[in-house]
């Protein structure tokens, strides 16, 4: 590792956090679009400060632990869910090759075989975070919101997963990098895989606790669900994990399906390539966004579950469907082999 | 063949783990040096609407949430099976895509049988 990848990393932390602290603002402002209000406007010009203004408030307010709780455990649970949400940016490929001082860098932390076993590894861990926090409370709620958000995230972590085998078997590998490479050649993966990436999106909803499947929070049965005795930094760390998840999936899902940094025709208008790989940044940033945005618009468009809905959604509809997405991908190839003799 | 990652490649992971564990760390223990304390025996209750605390929240729950955690892990393997075939799924022809499709049949029908021993039945 080199000092650049180290200095790359520390550039990726302060963008998430920033990404995430905005995309908190973006919400209310979304939200208030939707709802034709105006949104936050009182901290700096059109609100802009508001993040920073929560931020510190946050810090400020009493860091308040319930007699009853498991004080250790209590405080484990966000910083898992905290830690966790930030550690797995770090495979994902945020642009192409950059030439500067007559080296070569890859905006892309690392990129290990396994790139997406990783981030579904470290996503897995997150869940531990929230059923520990929500334990930990010694609350009837917040336990009530834990044992949900825990069924509820592995149940979708199936349909994930199968969803991605379907992606794997066509691109032939794991790594993020060459994923987002061979959709450079063969064009993008939602063109082959739509089934598969619906059901990747539908998960991705489920596994970041976003509404519609925010049942494990749900404010009209368990008051604040999991993190209803939480205040303070622990809980201002649960809300921050689920906008730096949403973030995360948001870019997960641009480079699984949307060709990442690829931007189609661009190599073929001679730039620089230096020039090349920072528009390619700018678009692999743009989709992210817009799925940030869409997470948003779904979250103030419809109304949420019921829990034994998505228990049947998960388990009835989007496992079955993400086995027959394999089977079809697989016999589609086949037969197009065959047709090519 | 791409090469077979290093152990050199995931030294950029510990990074960002230890980056992120330090600023957990770190506005952790500023948060709870920042703000105020107040105790109080009222105040230090579990929270139940504002009644009064009936009991606590170390209690048997449905088992429902056990069996679905359970079921998770059977099927989280056999997907888990499937992926070192997909990532070699070209190179191993038609003949590999038909063993496969008779393991995912097996899966299918323990799924089947799971469902139709109504264990997804949430009333």
């Amino acid at each position: 590792m080199t000092l650049a990848t180290a200095l790359f990393l520390l550039v990726l932390f302060v963008v998430t956090l920033t990404v995430a602290a905005y995309s908190t603002y973006a919400e209310r402002k979304v939200a208030a679009f939707l709802q034709d209000r105006i949104g936050p406007d009182r901290a700096g010009p059109f609100g802009i400060l508001q993040p920073l203004a929560d931020g510190t408030k946050m810090f400020m307010k009493e860091d308040f632990i319930p007699a009853a709780a498991n004080r250790r455990l209590f405080t484990l649970g966000p910083a898992i869910a905290m830690i966790t949400a930030l550690m797995t940016g770090v495979v994902i490929p945020w642009g192409g090759e950059l030439t500067l001082f007559g080296e070569t860098f890859r905006l892309q932390g690392t990129d290990p075989e396994i790139g997406i076993l990783f981030v579904f590894a470290i996503v897995s861990i997150g869940v531990y975070g929230i059923m520990l926090g929500g334990w930990a409370s010694n609350n009837k709620y917040a336990l009530l919101g834990s044992v949900r958000a825990a069924s509820q995230m592995v149940s979708y972590e199936l349909g994930m997963g199968l969803s991605i085998v379907a992606l794997v078997m066509l691109n032939g590998t794991l790594s993020l990098g060459g994923i987002v490479e061979h959709q450079a050649a063969h064009g993008w993966n939602i063109i082959y895989q739509p089934l598969g990436f619906i059901i990747f999106l539908v998960c991705a909803f489920a596994e970041t606790n976003r509404s519609p499947f925010d049942m494990p929070e749900c404010e009209t049965e368990l008051v604040g669900g999991y993190h209803t005795e939480f205040s303070s930094m622990k809980l201002g760390f649960f809300l921050f994990a689920e906008y730096t998840n949403m973030f995360i999936s948001s870019a997960v899902i641009s480079t699984l399906y949307f060709g990442g940094y690829h931007v189609p025709g661009l190599d073929r208008l001679g730039l620089d390539p230096n020039l090349t790989t920072l528009i390619g940044t700018a678009a692999m940033f743009a989709k992210t966004f817009f799925f940030i945005f869409f997470f948003m618009w779904v979250r103030w468009s419809t109304p949420r579950f019921r829990f034994d809905q998505l228990m049947n959604l998960g388990w009835k509809g989007l496992i079955p469907l993400g086995i027959a997405n394999v089977l079809i991908t697989g016999t589609v190839y086949h037969l197009a082999e065959l047709w090519k003799g | 063949m791409e090469p077979i990652s290093t152990p050199h490649d995931y030294l950029p992971v510990l990074v960002q783990a230890a980056i992120a564990v330090g600023f957990v760390g770190f506005a952790l223990s500023a948060a709870a040096f920042l703000g105020p304390r107040l105790h109080g025996r009222k105040k230090e209750e579990s929270f139940e609407c504002g009644i009064e605390q009936q009991g606590d929240a170390r209690r048997p729950f449905s088992v429902k949430y056990l069996l679905i955690a359970i079921l998770f892990v059977l099927f989280d393997v056999e997907v888990i099976f499937l992926y070192p075939w997909a990532v070699n799924f070209k190179a191993l022809g038609a003949v590999g895509f038909v063993e496969m499709v008779v393991f995912v049949g097996f899966v299918l029908a323990g799924l089947y049988y799971v469902l139709r021993k109504g264990v997804m039945r949430i009333e």
